[in-house]
């Protein structure tokens, strides 16, 4: 039992870390504002949520402690961080960044100009 | 006014203000024994009313909470100096704090001091005075 436990949490905290590691590469490599986005609100969210639960289960298995307070922060993350993302994204577009220029479709471009004529 | 239909983070916002709210009184009753107190749980409760800020604007947020925050500053610091100024009547210095263990029906075996009292002026001058800077900034046309 507390040989799966200690895997487990071995997994998750390893996991959690190579995810933010991924979500660091994205917001290096990748082209453009929105496709950096992707990246830093998705993988970090998933790692940071990871290492959190590893952390948790640590607590409760070898200290007895079930702390509320993390569970608390998995959840608050996982509705906050998401709506931050997409917020951030909606300010950049709305002042005007361009996209990547091999990006093929702006369909909310369109749609922009379409209610301007109205 | 220029309306703009957010309406990712005006839903969001009604899950969200309960947990930070929620925490913010979390944090304020167990500062005796765990890290916390009035001050930070009095900087977290109006972080909720700022996201509340962000969310909507300044008249709407008035219609929701309509609280004048100068009163709230000067009924914080009334508490402060009632609590510390009570220990003069009962013959002991200034800021002496007394504690006492009540057995409720519900809750148990409950230790009540009077520097949660003191701890309650410290969170209302905290709530008041931050969102009197932030409305005055705010506001300002």
């Amino acid at each position: 039992m507390t040989v799966i436990v200690n895997f487990l949490i071995g997994f998750f905290i390893l996991a959690g870390a190579i995810l933010c590691l991924i979500a660091t590469f994205g917001v290096i490599r990748l082209p453009d504002v929105y496709t950096r986005n992707h990246a830093a609100s998705k993988a970090a969210t998933l790692g940071v949520m990871s290492i959190l639960l590893g952390t948790f289960l640590y607590f409760y298995s070898f200290e007895g402690h079930f702390n509320s307070r993390l569970i608390l922060g998995i959840v608050f993350l996982f509705m906050t961080s998401p709506i931050s993302g997409h917020l951030i994204n909606r300010a950049a577009y709305n002042s005007g960044v361009k996209l990547w220029d091999r990006s093929v479709r702006d369909d909310l471009k369109e749609y922009q100009k379409k209610l301007h004529e109205e | 006014m220029k309306k703009t239909n957010n309406i990712i983070l005006e839903t969001a916002l009604k899950a969200l203000l309960f947990f930070i709210v929620l925490y913010s009184v979390y944090i304020f009753t167990a500062g005796h024994y765990y890290p916390g107190g009035g001050f930070i749980g009095g900087l977290m409760t109006s972080g909720a009313i700022v996201l509340l800020l962000i969310t909507y604007d300044i008249k709407t947020v008035q219609r929701i909470l309509p609280i004048n925050y100068r009163i709230i500053t000067a009924i914080g610091l009334l508490f402060a100096i009632g609590t510390s100024a009570g220990s003069l009547f009962f013959n002991v210095p200034f800021l002496t704090h007394a504690f006492t263990h009540v057995e409720l029906p519900v809750l148990g075996d409950l230790s009540l001091h009077t520097a949660t009292l003191f701890d309650l002026g410290v969170y209302f001058v905290v709530v008041g005075v931050t969102m009197t800077i932030i409305q005055t900034i705010g506001e300002d046309e």
